[in-house]
């Protein structure tokens, strides 16, 4: 039904993401895809790496350990923007056309009255992205 | 310094080769993460609460005792312009001087990012945006008047009271020849907005891409004094550094927003009989404001590139059209001729010591480098932060020569085609005009006048608008410890209280008098920062590899 899926991860908050991360990699599983781990950077040094090159590497790394954790296939894709916070939901979308995915597995909050002003990026791709989204609360 | 890039244990290389600085310091590790209601924020502490605390104390005290704070303010303001001149001149001269030097050593070959790292703008997208940021307002606010209030008091030639002189004539003014007093009057003002507060801007800029893009340090300015302070940096040293930049940056940006509030509103009052008002003043900055949070909220490429380069466009409208439309033959002329004036009279503008011109050294020169100086955070920030990828030399050259070039362009035809209707035409409105009119009673005399005026207008709000949602990342990428994928609501903050800051103090009996004295008080300190940051950028490209 999918022939490849991607996981919006925040690699300073994945702790946060076990829920999604396992979603995914379970479709993954059953689905025999890969699952892509794609993630937002900046170019200025972060809390996560100090440098895109050092991020790319990290990802890399988070997917592998995902891939030897549940048994799927991984692969990792890492987008570099001059203002990750503004332009995280454009990376996003980008990069699922870019890559072919045909779900989009990504981790929410439940919505409250800020999302009036400031909707959740989960929110946003699924109103936006082209491929099928599960958002998980 | 440690070299770690060969170290497979150190940090990674940016794109290519690089000296990255190894410390034990985590970006953000000092940063509180949390959430107010449903809005999450991300800050560093000790440098949010304080810059933020300490502001609302001083719009309080301005506020609740008027009289006092003015005078405190008055003095502070004659104090730093009149005893620290020589200070800021010969500052600018050394940051001037460091600049030229970086551009033909070998370090001009380091490129900014790594050995590999490709530019993210294009030239037009660069340059528009350190443009808009770097300038902005001031070309509309004193296009007209500086090179007319110089060549007024050229004219008017030295007098002397008690042995000292009470005239505001550069130099040593230029009595009764009027050609020269153009001459001269021209020079004086391309050294205030020439080489010298764009090497300012280039020293700070270059500071922070630096040591953020090379040497894997965080985007603040605690980070230009690491080959310094070691990590002493990350402690109170460089928080009080940052806490410095906080307040330069909101106290100029409210500064500003304050002064083309009125100047927006004195454009409308002449176009369309709208009352010149503090009402009016309050909605036009909350327009802008408005205008400022899209912007900020759309981020770097969906708001602040846009208008940036939608500010340009509207700018190089403005100017080819005065260009066209005034005195043509002249200005062109004049823009050679204003260049070579420019050179011939620079050495004896810079002298820092031993000036008799002391009104004009310390009141305009002293006030425009300190005010410059304040703004260089912002400015330098905002400049490092889209300059990725460009060489030493690419990124010195262009801050430096092609901005301060656009500025001779805009002063000769601006203040050469006023200057021009006063000798030639006899018309003398905008010579007698209150500052904020200036501009609109030159083009009173230019055909369209009702266009080019409401063209004027809409430039001077685009021209905060761009100011004032740069500045807001800006200090929000400070208060959070360098980091720029803070959560949006942040930047929102800082948008609306610099908005809130402006009408208050615009509200209040000298308000802005006092956050110009505050501005230009912060520049003081921030010209030993800046000098020792010229130290530290060479100890830095010391160690970069260069690229052929």
């Amino acid at each position: 039904m999918f022939s490849k899926i991607m996981c919006p991860v925040d690699l300073a908050h994945a702790a946060k993401l076990t829920r999604a991360l396992q979603a995914a990699a379970d479709l993954g599983t059953q689905y025999d895809c890969p699952v892509c781990y794609v993630g937002v950077t900046g170019e200025t040094p972060g809390a996560v790496a100090h440098s895109p090159k050092e991020y790319t590497a990290k990802l890399a790394a988070f997917a592998a350990e995902q891939g030897a954790q549940h048994g799927h296939k991984v692969t990792s894709h890492a987008c570099i923007s001059t203002d990750p916070s503004a332009d995280l939901d454009k990376q996003l979308l980008a990069a699922a056309t870019t890559l072919d995915a045909d779900l989009i597995v990504m981790a929410s909050h439940i919505p409250g009255l800020a999302d009036h002003l400031w909707p959740s990026h989960g929110g946003q791709i699924a109103r936006r992205a082209k491929a099928s989204v599960f958002v998980i609360r | 310094m440690t070299d770690t890039s060969t170290d497979p244990s150190g940090i990674p290389e940016p794109d290519g080769a690089a000296t990255p600085i190894d410390t034990d310091y985590n970006i953000g590790q000092d940063n509180v993460e949390g959430s107010v209601g449903p809005i999450g924020f991300d800050i560093h502490n000790p440098v949010f609460m304080t810059s933020g605390v300490t502001i609302i104390v001083f719009v309080l005290l301005t506020l609740l005792l008027p009289d006092q704070s003015g005078a405190v303010f008055s003095w502070l303001f004659d104090t730093v312009t009149k005893s620290f001149d020589w200070l800021f001149i010969g500052a600018g001269d050394i940051f001037v001087i460091f600049c030229l030097f970086l551009i033909v050593s070998p370090y001009g070959r380091v490129r900014l990012g790594g050995v590999d790292a490709t530019a993210d703008y294009s030239y037009i997208g660069w340059f528009s945006m350190l443009f808009a940021a770097g300038m902005g307002i001031g070309l509309m606010f004193y296009g007209v008047s500086e090179p007319m209030s110089h060549y007024s008091s050229a004219m008017g030639g030295i007098t002397l009271e008690n042995g000292a002189r009470t005239d505001w004539a550069p130099l040593a003014g230029a009595a009764g020849n009027e050609a020269e007093a153009v001459r001269l009057g021209m020079a004086a003002t391309i050294y205030h907005w020439g080489l010298h507060p764009w090497a300012i801007y280039a020293v700070v800029g270059l500071a922070l891409a630096l040591f953020s893009f090379n040497k894997g340090l965080p985007l603040t300015l605690r980070s230009a004094f690491y080959p310094i302070f070691g990590e002493r940096v990350w402690g109170w040293t460089g928080h009080a550094i940052d806490i410095l930049a906080v307040f330069a940056t909101l106290f100029g940006l409210a500064t500003s927003l304050g002064l083309g509030a009125t100047q927006a509103n004195a454009g409308l009052s002449e176009l369309f009989g709208v009352p010149f008002s503090t009402t009016t003043q309050v909605v036009l900055i909350m327009v802008i404001t408005g205008f400022a949070l899209i912007s900020v909220v759309r981020g770097l490429d969906g708001g602040v590139k846009i208008l940036s380069e939608i500010n340009m466009g509207l700018a190089f409208t403005l100017l080819a059209f005065v260009l066209i439309a005034g005195p043509t033959v002249a200005i062109l002329t004049g823009f050679a001729d204003n260049l070579m004036a420019y050179f011939e009279y620079l050495p004896a503008l810079a002298v820092p010591f031993g000036r008799e011109d002391v009104n004009f050294s310390q009141g305009w020169t002293s006030f425009y480098w300190a005010w410059w100086i304040s703004w260089s955070p912002f400015v330098g920030m905002f400049i490092a932060r889209v300059s990725r990828g460009r060489t030493v030399r690419e990124f010195v050259t262009c801050v430096l020569l092609i901005p301060s070039l656009v500025c001779v362009l805009w002063m000769s035809t601006f203040g050469g085609t006023a200057i021009h209707q006063v000798l030639n035409d006899g018309y003398t409105a905008a010579q007698e005009a209150p500052l904020e009119l200036k501009m609109f009673k030159m083009f009173d005399m230019l055909p369209l006048s009702s266009i080019t005026s409401l063209l004027g207008i809409v430039l001077v709000i685009v021209f905060f608008v761009t100011s004032s949602d740069s500045g807001s990342l800006v200090i929000d990428t400070i208060t959070a410890g360098g980091k720029v994928d803070a959560p949006v609501p942040q930047r929102v903050f800082w948008c609306i209280f610099e908005g809130t800051v402006a009408i208050v103090l615009l509200l209040s009996t000298g308000g802005l008098a006092s956050l110009q004295s505050m501005v230009i008080s912060t520049g003081l300190p921030f010209t030993i920062v800046l000098l020792v940051m010229c130290y530290a950028i060479i100890r830095g490209l010391a160690t970069e590899p260069r690229g052929s």
